[in-house]
C-alpha cells in the first residue's frame, strides 16, 4: 500500500556537536512535485546530502525508505543506481566537453571499456528531445546559456533512468523566461511519472508548481502543506519559515545617535565580465555615522558582490555610478585604496579568502596593517605580539597563545581573528559579510557585543546577513536585496521577518 | 628549573628546523668516520662550500618563488647565458670586472621581471613560462658561444670570485689571521643580536627561555661558527664565494623574516585571495620575487663562470633542478607559504655534502644520483609527517 516513493524517518545529523538536523520526517508521494522550503541554514541541503549519500549511511540517525525498502547509501553512486538524481545549484558540467559527452559522463555507452560514440550521440538526441532542448548534441557546454545548461543536467539525470529528481534552487540563476520553461518541463516530467523534489526560495514558483510543500526550520520539520487542500499560500509559508521569536541573544544598544552620511552610493552598477551579467544593478544606498545598516536577502542576491564592488573592487567588475565617502566622490582601484580610506571588509568565507590558515594568530591580525607594527619597512616582532595579545584579550579569542596556527582554531575564534585583523586597520566603516555564519550562539553574542562597542566608539557598520533574526536584532535600518537590486528599505521599527521575506522572494 | 623538560619541549616544537641541522650533522659525521676524517679536512670543506655557492644562491631565490606558489625552470640556463655575457663583456669588449658585475646583475633583474610579467600580468602558468625561458636561454647561450666555443677569461679579479680567498695578512700556526678575525666578528655579531633580541623581549615583558638554555644555545652556535672558521682558516681561509653566499643569506634572511616585504611574500603564498583583500598588491610581489630570482641567477652565473674561469656551451645545465631539490630538502612546501631561506641553504649544503662524501668514497655516479634522489624523497616525507603531526 506504500504510496510513498520516499520516506525519510527521524533523520538526525550533527557536525561535531552542532545539530544540523533533528528528527526530520520527510515523505514524498510517487508522481508529485514536492517543494522543500526553509531559510538559509534550515537544513535543506544537509537533508538532501543525507538522501543522496554524500553523507554515508552511519553518519546520521534515522531511516531512508525508497520504494518500500530501507536504503543504505554509502556513496553517491549508490543513490544514483537506485534512481535518485540531484541537480545542484552550481551545475556539475564540464564546460569544455560537448553536450553528449556531458550527458553520458560517468555513464558511458560502452562495450568492454570502449566507448561507442555514435550510439552515444543517438541516445543523447533522444534525451534532449525529452527535455525539449533543440540543439546539436555536439555543441560545447560553455556555448550554452545557463538555462540550457540546466536542461542538459536534467537530460543527464534522465539518461540514468531517474525515478526521483531533486533540484536545488534550479531557477536561482535563470531569468523569467527560462524559469517558466523549466517549470513547464517539470510538469511534463511529472506526467511521465517522474517524482520531483525542488528546493526553492521563490515562493511564487512554489505556489504555482508544488503539489506539496515541506517547511524546515532550524533542522526540524515544521509542517507539510498540501496544495489540493488549498494550504499553500505565501503568508502560510512565510509564517512557518520564520516562526521563531527574536529572543535576547541580541544585546541592546542604548543612546542611538546618527551623524552625517559616511558612505553613499548612487546608481551603482557592477558588471561581472566573467559571468557576463550585471551582479549589482542601480543600487542607491547610504550609511550614517554610528549606524548599523543591515543588508538582507537570499544567497546569490548580489550582496557580497555589492560589498566587494565598494571595497576596492578586487574582482575587477565594470563599475558605473557614484561612490561618496564623507561627501566627496571617490574611486578605489584596489582594496588597499579602500583600506587607506578607512573601509574594512570582513569576508563571508573566512577560510577561503579571509584568513591565512597556515599562519599564526599574530601574523593574521597584522596582515592588513603591517605599517602599524613596523617602521621604515622593518617589522617590530615584539610590538606585533603585543598588538595581537591585546586583540586576543579584548575579543575573548580562545587560544593558548598568539603563536597558535589559525587553521586549528574553532570557527568562532577564527571569525574573531578575522574581525581583529580588520579592527587593527582602524576603519571608520566596517563591512561585515555573514559575521556569524557557522559559529555557535555564545560566540555570536560576543561578536554582537563587539559590534555595539565599535558603534559606540564612532564606527559605522554594514552587516550583510542571511539570518533574519540577526538582521532584525542588530540593524538600525535594513536594505533588502534580490537579483542585484535593492528591493526595499525598512527602518528598524517597520522591519519584520514577513516584510523582509516578501521583498527577498520577489 | 626543569632544564631537561624545557629543552625537550623546544626540540619538539622546532623539530622540522632542528631536523635539518641534525641530518646535516649525521651526514657529515658519517662521512668523516668513513673517510678517516678526510671529509672534514680544511681542504675538502673549503671545496665543498665553494662548489655549493652557485647552487645555494639559486636555492635562496627559488625558495621565494616556491613560497608564492610558482616555479622557475629557466634559472639554470639563464645563469649559463648571463655568465657567457659576462665573459664576452670582460674579454671581447674589455669592460672592467667592477662594471661587468653590476651590468650582469641588472640584466638578470630585467630578465626576471619579464618572467614576472608573463606570470602575473598575462597569467601564463609559471611552469610553462619558465620552460619557454629555459629553451630560449639555452639557445641564446649556444648562440653567443657558437663561434668561439668556450670563452676563456683572463681577468684575475673576476676569476677570484669563484676561486680566490680573502687575503690572509699573516699566518699564525698555519691559520689565516684575517679569516680568524672575520670569524670572530661573525660570532660577536651573532651574540650581540641574540642578546638584543632577548633584552627587547624582556622589555616587553614577554616570556623568554631560561638563562641556561639561552647560554647553551649561544655557546653552541658560536662554537660551530668557530669550528668552521678554524677549519677554513687552516686551508686558504674564507673564499670570496663563501663571503658572497653568507651575504646573500643574511640579506635574504633579514628581508624574509623582518620586513613588511617579507610578510607580504608569505601572505601571498599562504592565501593569494586573502592577501589581495588585505590590500597587498599580489602582482607587485610576484614581480619582485621573479626579479630577485633573475638577479640571483645572474649572480649564480657569475660565480660559476668565475669558478671555471671560462664560459662554456653547457654552463647552467640542471642547475634549476639542483636548486629546487635544495629548497625542498630545506623544508619549502609545494602548497606555498612555507619555507625558510636558511633551510634552503642547509638543503643545498646537504646535497653538496652527499656528492662530496660519495666522491671521496669512490661511489659510482649512478648510485650517487639514486642516493640523492632517495634523500630528497626522505626529506619531503619527513616534512609531510611532522606537519601532519602538528595539525
Amino acid at each position: 500500500m506504500s504510496e510513498y516513493i520516499l520516506e525519510m524517518n527521524q533523520i538526525s545529523k550533527d557536525f561535531t556537536g552542532v545539530k544540523a538536523l533533528t528528527d526530520v520526517n520527510f515523505k514524498v508521494e510517487k508522481g508529485e512535485i514536492h517543494c522543500l522550503i526553509g531559510e538559509n541554514g534550515a537544513g535543506k541541503s544537509t537533508l538532501m546530502k543525507v538522501l543522496s549519500g554524500v553523507y554515508p549511511h552511519g553518519t546520521y540517525q534515522g531511516d531512508i525508505v525508497f520504494e518500500g525498502s530501507v536504503q543504505w547509501f554509502n556513496k553517491i553512486s549508490d543513490s544514483v543506481k537506485t534512481g535518485i538524481a540531484i541537480i545542484y545549484q552550481e551545475l556539475a558540467l564540464f564546460p569544455d566537453l560537448t553536450v553528449y559527452e556531458n550527458i553520458f559522463a560517468g555513464n558511458e555507452v560502452k562495450r568492454g571499456g570502449i566507448v561507442n560514440w555514435n550510439q552515444t550521440i543517438v541516445q543523447a538526441k533522444q534525451m534532449l528531445q525529452k527535455v525539449k532542448l533543440n540543439i546539436n548534441p555536439e555543441t560545447l557546454i560553455k556555448e550554452l546559456g545557463v538555462g540550457k545548461q540546466q536542461l542538459v543536467e536534467i537530460a543527464k539525470a534522465l539518461s540514468k533512468n531517474v525515478k526521483l529528481l531533486i533540484l536545488d534552487e534550479p531557477t536561482a540563476a535563470l531569468n523569467e523566461n527560462d524559469s517558466e520553461n523549466l517549470l513547464e518541463l517539470l510538469r511534463e516530467l511529472k506526467n511521465q511519472g517522474i517524482t520531483c523534489i525542488m528546493i526553492s526560495h521563490k515562493l511564487k514558483e512554489v505556489i504555482s508548481i508544488a503539489d506539496k510543500a515541506t517547511v524546515l526550520r532550524d533542522g526540524r520539520t515544521i509542517c507539510t502543506l498540501d496544495a489540493s487542500k488549498g494550504e499553500i499560500s505565501e503568508s502560510v509559508i512565510i509564517k512557518n519559515m520564520v516562526g521563531r521569536e527574536i529572543d535576547d541573544i541580541y544585546p541592546k544598544r542604548t543612546n542611538k545617535v546618527f551623524g552625517d552620511k559616511i558612505l553613499e552610493i548612487r546608481k551603482w552598477t557592477a558588471y561581472d565580465s566573467q559571468l557576463g551579467k550585471q551582479v549589482v544593478k542601480e543600487v542607491d544606498l547610504h550609511v550614517k555615522k554610528g549606524e548599523i545598516v543591515g543588508i538582507a536577502g537570499l544567497m546569490g542576491s548580489g550582496r557580497t558582490e555589492l560589498a566587494l564592488s565598494i571595497f576596492g573592487n578586487p574582482k575587477s567588475y565594470k563599475l558605473q555610478g557614484e561612490l561618496l565617502l564623507d561627501g566627496s566622490p571617490r574611486l578605489f582601484k584596489h582594496p588597499s585604496d579602500a583600506i587607506q580610506s578607512g573601509i574594512a571588509y570582513v569576508t563571508e568565507d573566512r577560510k577561503g579568502d579571509g584568513l591565512f590558515l597556515i599562519q599564526d594568530i599574530k601574523s593574521n591580525v597584522s596582515a592588513a596593517n603591517l605599517q602599524g607594527i613596523s617602521s621604515k619597512g622593518i617589522i617590530n616582532d615584539n610590538k606585533e605580539v603585543k598588538v595581537a595579545n591585546a586583540y586576543k584579550d579584548s575579543m575573548y579569542i580562545k587560544a593558548p597563545s598568539v603563536e597558535q596556527i589559525v587553521g586549528k582554531l574553532s570557527g568562532g575564534n577564527q571569525q574573531k581573528v578575522s574581525l581583529g585583523k580588520w579592527l587593527f586597520v582602524g576603519p571608520k566603516l566596517l563591512i561585515l559579510d555573514e559575521p556569524t555564519r557557522g559559529i555557535d550562539v555564545g560566540a555570536k553574542f560576543e561578536i554582537y557585543t563587539i559590534m555595539n562597542k565599535l558603534i559606540n566608539e564612532g564606527m559605522s557598520i554594514i552587516m550583510i546577513s542571511s539570518e533574519l533574526g540577526e538582521v532584525l536584532g542588530m540593524s538600525d535600518r535594513v536594505y533588502v536585496m534580490a537579483e542585484g537590486r535593492i528591493k526595499g528599505e525598512l527602518s528598524s521599527d517597520e522591519a519584520d521577518q514577513e516584510k523582509i521575506m516578501h521583498f527577498a522572494t520577489q | 628549573m626543569n632544564f631537561y623538560k624545557e629543552a625537550k619541549s623546544l626540540v619538539k616544537v622546532n623539530i622540522r628546523d632542528y631536523g635539518m641541522y641534525i641530518a646535516l650533522f649525521v651526514i657529515m659525521l658519517t662521512f668523516s668516520i668513513m673517510t678517516d676524517g678526510l671529509f672534514m679536512s680544511s681542504r675538502n670543506i673549503s671545496n665543498l662550500l665553494d662548489a655549493t655557492g652557485y647552487i645555494a644562491v639559486l636555492a635562496v631565490g627559488m625558495t621565494l618563488v616556491i613560497v608564492i606558489r610558482h616555479i622557475d625552470l629557466s634559472v639554470g640556463f639563464a645563469a649559463g647565458f648571463l655568465g657567457a655575457i659576462a665573459a664576452i663583456l670582460l674579454t671581447d669588449m674589455g669592460v672592467p670586472f667592477y662594471l661587468t658585475i653590476p651590468i650582469i646583475l641588472v640584466i638578470g633583474i630585467v630578465v626576471g621581471l619579464f618572467s614576472g610579467v608573463l606570470v602575473a600580468s598575462i597569467g601564463i602558468p609559471s611552469f610553462v613560462a619558465s620552460l619557454a625561458g629555459m629553451l630560449i636561454f639555452r639557445g641564446a647561450l649556444l648562440r653567443v658561444t657558437e663561434k668561439s666555443g668556450t670563452i676563456i677569461i683572463r681577468d684575475e679579479n673576476f676569476n677570484a670570485i669563484g676561486n680566490g680567498f680573502i687575503p690572509s695578512i699573516a699566518k699564525v700556526n698555519g691559520l689565516n689571521v684575517l679569516s680568524l678575525i672575520v670569524g670572530v666578528c661573525i660570532i660577536l655579531l651573532y651574540i650581540y643580536s641574540e642578546f638584543s633580541k632577548r633584552n627587547s623581549k624582556i622589555k616587553y615583558n614577554f616570556e623568554v627561555v631560561s638563562n641556561r638554555i639561552f647560554a647553551l644555545k649561544v655557546v653552541f652556535v658560536s662554537a660551530i661558527i668557530a669550528y668552521i672558521t678554524w677549519i677554513l682558516a687552516g686551508y686558504n681561509g674564507f673564499s670570496w664565494t663563501v663571503i658572497i653566499m653568507l651575504l646573500v643569506v643574511v640579506i635574504y634572511h633579514f628581508l624574509t623574516t623582518k620586513t613588511v616585504l617579507g610578510r607580504h611574500i608569505y601572505a601571498v603564498g599562504s592565501n593569494p585571495e586573502a592577501a589581495h583583500l588585505s590590500g597587498i598588491n599580489v602582482k607587485k610581489i610576484t614581480y619582485i620575487v621573479f626579479g630577485s630570482m633573475g638577479m640571483l641567477s645572474a649572480l649564480s652565473g657569475i660565480l660559476f663562470t668565475a669558478r671555471l674561469q671560462s664560459a662554456t656551451t653547457t654552463a647552467g645545465t640542471l642547475f634549476e633542478l639542483d636548486a629546487i631539490a635544495a629548497a625542498y630538502v630545506g623544508g619549502v612546501s609545494a602548497a606555498g607559504g612555507v619555507g625558510k631561506v636558511t633551510g634552503s641553504i642547509i638543503g643545498a649544503i646537504v646535497m653538496a655534502s652527499l656528492s662530496s662524501g660519495m666522491n671521496l668514497l669512490g661511489v659510482g655516479i649512478s648510485y650517487q644520483y639514486m642516493i640523492r634522489g632517495a634523500v630528497l624523497a626522505a626529506a619531503v616525507i619527513f616534512d609531510v609527517m611532522t606537519r601532519k603531526q602538528r595539525s
